[in-house]
This record gives structure tokens, C-alpha cells and sequence, in this order.
């Protein structure tokens, strides 16, 4: 947990470097995220320091933009090869908090940084996620802004797009969002529901959590068998892949059907028996969740 | 990515694992040659497919002469298979192994999966071997046996010995060793070839004291296949629905499912919760359709083109939520592919998020006739009167 609770894991005060910010989709978001009020502080491209990128100072190293503008916070845009160097980089550099949106790195590539995080104290966020909002604080990610509403809501979601819906539903019936996660849809990912979970039990700003699975692995049943036992605010979840066949690879590396294990009707099961309301008609989650929330 | 069984062993044989002796046959003539080259009898005659549960539907046989080899090979080869995984129609077998029968005294299985909860490769052993390992792990997990590989370390000798001496009754020495050896190069085959799974039932013991794979499963990371052109090259395509092949040509996620609502995505969640959707108003998808968050406006027309080439499609959801794919992209993706394709069926769209007006404001100005949604739950129900 690294003492990490501030609204949760960052805030207004939080100095974002983004790395890969000379590419592409690192300098559209890095505009994007400024326009949000997120204070990003430097870039890093190696062999482009000393250029701007977007009005922001750009780095050869994460170090040095830690030395020179103090930055926290890493939002990672570098394309997979590069990407499990990038978050170790971040992580040697120091950085509280490393949300990596990068989509498509090999799977032992993961297991190499999860290992080197072990020894580390950052929290990384993803990769392959739509990284992580605290409505009218910070952006760190690529999640629409405007869609969102500061309140008392903690978003918990393995999932980028299918997160913006259900913010916008929670938006729509007036329930604003105290931080949105999107913990990103690969098989091996930095951080679970439960520590996310954990840091929304100690926020005092969220009222109640919702949860978005999709099918594959088994972190919703850990998930629901934390919230029985441990979690006392209300919970809404919902588990996309209802449909999908198994065995197959659903888009996300981490969305799949194998030997049995991952299936949407278990997950769901494993979360009502936790007394959990659990919403299976996407339309109406938010509705679902105003009524959760009323009644507590 | 999924290897054909002669691939993976090949890939075994290569790194020190051993499997029976066989020899592949793409055409009936090739069969006389082939059983020349291979121990028997008995042979094994096994069909190439992806699709697991061969045995039960035909696909593998076991031959005692020259001539039943070829009844075999001519009752496979060009045609359909039909396994529990295969759906109705089955695949048609288009190659077959003929190998060696070898005298089995005992079966084992044995794999290495990622273990997600924990980060790391995880290989699976247990003594019962030859059945389907989800049956065993249900009535008795006891015999299920799971040993991480640290990335620090790889694996270390001391881990094979705990799962070999741990059998209810002993190995012989030089089988022990043969297994532990056969461990160790699981491991090593599979972090070298970015594997995500490594699966061998049965490995079993001969009546002379070796251990053999009998049989093969290999399948590779996708995301790993940059960096691993020589086995992207044993890509079987015809073992994939045309539209997927495809799909794939694109960077496009693409799974065709028996529906007739064509539907197109950005982002894999609100894909997969957008069929869920689609089936609970009453409709059936007729694909998973993910152009992905960062999708460029040339991969949007190819979607759409190639939803609309699937015949069975009556109505089109597009369901698009702007984050790296704004909805401007997405807009002129649609209007490129109308210039190129008859929109043939009714197509309804739903856009939110990044440039959302600019995305609208080009579809309302395309001339084109298009069902706008204002949320989900109207979209959905747009579709369902479509096909109602």
C-alpha cells in the first residue's frame, strides 16, 4: 500500500512525466491531460532531450526529470518492445505511482517487471489501461475528461471504453466519481481490485465502489471474497462477457475462457453470493447504482 | 497463437524433449513412404487441427498394418472433424502424423501456464495422465501438483525433484532423471519461445524406461510474435473463419459468433459487454468486433467492410466510446467505407467521448442514412426492432 491515500493515488499535487510524449498518441494526451488541469511537468523520449514537447520540458531519462522538475508520477505511452524498460525505468527512477497504457506487451515481459516491482515501492497501473482519474484533481491517462463529475464514487475497472460508459452513466444519474482505475485488461497487471479496494476503504471521499470484470482469471472471485469479509461500503459490479465463447482471446490478452476457469456465469455468481448487486443489462447500471447508493 | 501437433514437437524434439517418431502426410499418396520412414506396427495416425477432444471424435486411430495406415489416412484427410470444440460442421482435416505406437507403462501430465494471481510461469504435474485435467482437478486436486518458475532463478533442479519423488510409487532412476531433465527443458522452451501454454498429456513412461510426449499443445503469446518471426511463420490460417484472417491482416479483433447483429466496437470490455447487451434485448451477435482504443480511420472502414461481408448480418451496432479513437476518426472510417461498399443493412450508431460533436456533425453532414443513438439503451433497443 506504500502509504499511498490521497483521493486515491493522485491529486491536484501530483507532477506527471510522460514517457514516449514525442509520439503520437504521448503528445495528443499529453494536451489532452493538460487541458485537464494535470500537472505534467516533463516529458522523457531518449536522444530528444532538451526539446519541448506540447510546452513541457522533454528528458533523455525518467531520473532526469525527477532531478530537474520533481516529478511523481509516470504515464507510459512507449510502444510494447519498449515498454517493460520504460515502467522499470520509472520504477528505478523512484515514482510513487507508473500508469502504463501501453497495450500488447508480451506476457513475460510482465512477469519480468512484476518481479523487479517486488523489490520496489511503486504502484503500477496497467499496462493496457486507460490509467486513472480524480474527477476536478488529475488525469493521468487517456479517459475523456469531461465526462466525468468529482463525488463519492470509486471506479474500479479492468476495462478502458467500457469504463467511460459506465462513468457516464454514473455522471448522468448524479453520481459523481472520487477516483476511476482502469487496471488494465492484461493477464498480468500491477494492481488488483483488492488494492484498490483497500485504498477506497480508507478514503474518506468514497461512499460506495464500482467494480467492472470482464471474463478470464479469477480476480473478481478474490475480489467478492474480500468484500464479504472486509469491505463495508456498498458495491456495484458488472461483468462484461456474459456472451463469449470460450477459449477464445477476447480482445483483451487477459480476456479468456480457459480450462474452465474465467467464465462471466461464475464470476457473477461468486459476486451475488457476496451479496453484491451485480448488474447484467449494461443500460441500467447507473439507475442500479443510484438505488445501491440510496438505500444506504 | 496456436502450433499444430507436429510443430510443437518439433519444437520439442529441438529442445530436448523427446516424442515419438512421425512423419506428416498432406496427400493418401505420401502414406507408403511415410510408414517406411516410421517404426510400426502399430502406428498412430492423428489429425492436425487445432481443435482439442480429437480422439473422442475419430481423429486419432491406431492402425495395425500398412494398409489400415492408409484407410486411415484416406477416411481423414479433406475431410470434416467434428469435436466438441468444433461446433456442428467440424474442420477439415487437411494433415495427418502418422507416428509410432509406443508401449506405455505409465501416463502423466504435465504444463506450464502463466499463473496470473501470481505473476509467474507455473508448471502443472500430476500422475494422472491421459484424462482431461479440468476432470481431475474437480474429484481429485490432490494429484495436481503446481511449481513456479522465480524469472530471477528459472527453474532450479530441487523443484523437479519435488515433484517427482512425490509420486505414490517411485520412478526408476533413469526415468526420474529423464523426467526432471524434461522439466527443466519445458521451462526453458517455453520462456525462450514467449509460450502461454505448454501442455503434454500424456507424457509417459515406456516399458524400456524412457519418457516420451505423446502429445503436444504449444501455444504463443500473441503479443511476443514481433519477436518471433520463424514461429509467426507456422501461422495455419485455414484453421481460422475467413473473415478472421482477415480481421487479423487489419490489427482488427474479430470472433465470429452465430448471431445475425453485426457489431462494431472500440475497446475489448465495451465489446464484449456490447454483445451481452445486444443478446439481452433480445438479439443475437454475430461477432465480437474490437478496432481497438487507438484504431485509425483505415482499420474503422475495413470493420465495417468486413462485418458487412459475413451474409448472415441483418442490422449493424456501431458502439463507439472516444478515448485514443476519437469519434472524428471513427466518422470518416464509416463515410471512406460507404464510397466503397453498399451499406446493405441497417446501421446504427452510437458515439460518446472524445471529439464527439465533430464526429457527429460529419455524419449528420454525409448524407448517409444512419440510426443515432443517444445511449446504449436505445441503441440497443434500435437493434432489436431491426431484427423483430
Amino acid at each position: 500500500m506504500n502509504g499511498l491515500i490521497m483521493s486515491i493515488l493522485v491529486d491536484e499535487k501530483s507532477r506527471v512525466v510522460v514517457q514516449g510524449i514525442t509520439g503520437r498518441e504521448g503528445a495528443f494526451h499529453t494536451r489532452q491531460m493538460i487541458d485537464y488541469g494535470t500537472a505534467v511537468a516533463a516529458g522523457v523520449t531518449p536522444g530528444k532531450g532538451g526539446q519541448t514537447a506540447e510546452g513541457v520540458p522533454v528528458f533523455n531519462t525518467v531520473q532526469e526529470a525527477v532531478d530537474k522538475e520533481g516529478v511523481n508520477v509516470s504515464c507510459i505511452f512507449v510502444p510494447p518492445p519498449f515498454a517493460s524498460d520504460a515502467i522499470m525505468e520509472a520504477a528505478d527512477a523512484g515514482l510513487g505511482v507508473i500508469v502504463c497504457i501501453t497495450e500488447g506487451i508480451p506476457v513475460l515481459d510482465s512477469v519480468k517487471v512484476a518481479a523487479f516491482l517486488r523489490r520496489r515501492n511503486s504502484v503500477l497501473i496497467g499496462p493496457n489501461c486507460p490509467g486513472i482519474i480524480s474527477p476536478g484533481k488529475t488525469k493521468v491517462g487517456i479517459m475523456p475528461g469531461p465526462i466525468h463529475r468529482r463525488g463519492g464514487i470509486g471506479v474500479i475497472s479492468r476495462s478502458g471504453t467500457l469504463t467511460y460508459e459506465v462513468v457516464e452513466q454514473l455522471s448522468k444519474v448524479g453520481l459523481g466519481q472520487s477516483t476511476c482505475i482502469g487496471i488494465g485488461g492484461d493477464p498480468i497487471i500491477g494492481t488488483t481490485f483488492i488494492d484498490h479496494l483497500q485504498r477506497f476503504k480508507e478514503d474518506p471521499e468514497t461512499e460506495g465502489v464500482v467494480l467492472i470484470g470482464e471474463i478470464g482469471g479469477t480476480a473478481e472471485e478474490e475480489a467478492a471474497k474480500y468484500i464479504e469479509k472486509e469491505f463495508p461500503k456498498p458495491v456495484i459490479a458488472f461483468i462484461a462477457g456474459q456472451t463469449a465463447p470460450p477459449g477464445r482471446r477476447m480482445g483483451h490478452a487477459g480476456a479468456i475462457i480457459s480450462g474452465g476457469e474465467g467464465k462471466a456465469e461464475d464470476k457473477i455468481k461468486a459476486l451475488q453470493a457476496a451479496e453484491i448487486a451485480v448488474v447484467l443489462y449494461l443500460p441500467n447500471l447507473g439507475k442500479t447504482a443510484l438505488d445501491v447508493m440510496k438505500r444506504t | 497463437m496456436k502450433l499444430h501437433e507436429y510443430q510443437a514437437k518439433e519444437i520439442f524434439r529441438k529442445s530436448g524433449i523427446p516424442t515419438p517418431n512421425g512423419e506428416l502426410v498432406t496427400e493418401v499418396d505420401q502414406t507408403t513412404k511415410a510408414i517406411q520412414n516410421v517404426k510400426g506396427p502399430p502406428w498412430v495416425v492423428k489429425a492436425q487441427v487445432h481443435a482439442g477432444g480429437r480422439g473422442k471424435g475419430g481423429g486419432v486411430q491406431l492402425a495395425h498394418s500398412p494398409d489400415q495406415v492408409v484407410s486411415s489416412v484416406q477416411s481423414m484427410l479433406g475431410k470434416p472433424l467434428v469435436t466438441k470444440q468444433t461446433g456442428p460442421g467440424g474442420v477439415i482435416m487437411h494433415q495427418v502424423l502418422i507416428e509410432e505406437g509406443i508401449d506405455i507403462d505409465r501416463e502423466f501430465y504435465l504444463s506450464m501456464i502463466i499463473d496470473r494471481a501470481v505473476a509467474m510461469p507455473a508448471m502443472i504435474f500430476s500422475q494422472a495422465g491421459g484424462m482431461e485435467i479440468e476432470e481431475v482437478a474437480s474429484r481429485s486436486p490432490e494429484l495436481i501438483l503446481k511449481e513456479h518458475a522465480d524469472p530471477a532463478t528459472g527453474w532450479m533442479p530441487y523443484q523437479g525433484r519435488k515433484l517427482v519423488y512425490k509420486l505414490d510409487s517411485p520412478l526408476s532412476p533413469e526415468a526420474s532423471r529423464a523426467l526432471m531433465a524434461i522439466m527443466a527443458n519445458v521451462v526453458k522452451l517455453f520462456m525462450s519461445h514467449d509460450c502461454s501454454l505448454l501442455e503434454i498429456n500424456p507424457l509417459v513412461t515406456t516399458m524400456d524406461g524412457k519418457v516420451v510426449a505423446l502429445d503436444a499443445k504449444l501455444n504463443i503469446d500473441d503479443n511476443s510474435l514481433y519477436r518471433h518471426k520463424e514461429l509467426h511463420a507456422l501461422d495455419d490460417p485455414r484453421e481460422k473463419e475467413p473473415l478472421e484472417v482477415e480481421a487479423e491482416k487489419y490489427d482488427i479483433n474479430y470472433i465470429r459468433l452465430d448471431g445475425n447483429i453485426g457489431a462494431m466496437v472500440n475497446g475489448a470490455g465495451l465489446a464484449m459487454a456490447t454483445m451481452d447487451v445486444i443478446k439481452l434485448a433480445g438479439a443475437e451477435p454475430a461477432n465480437f468486433l474490437d478496432v481497438g482504443g487507438g484504431a485509425s480511420q483505415e482499420m474503422v472502414t475495413k470493420g465495417i467492410e468486413i462485418i458487412l461481408k459475413d451474409p448472415r448480418v441483418k442490422a449493424i451496432l456501431i458502439n463507439i466510446f472516444g478515448g485514443i479513437l476519437r469519434c472524428d476518426v471513427l466518422a470518416r472510417g464509416l463515410l471512406e467505407a460507404a464510397k466503397h461498399t453498399e451499406i446493405r443493412a441497417p446501421l446504427i450508431v452510437r458515439l460518446e467521448g472524445t471529439n464527439v460533436e465533430e464526429g457527429r456533425e460529419i455524419l449528420r453532414n454525409s448524407g448517409l442514412k444512419f440510426l443515432v443513438a443517444k445511449d446504449l439503451a436505445e441503441a440497443a433497443e434500435l437493434v432489436a426492432k431491426q431484427v423483430s
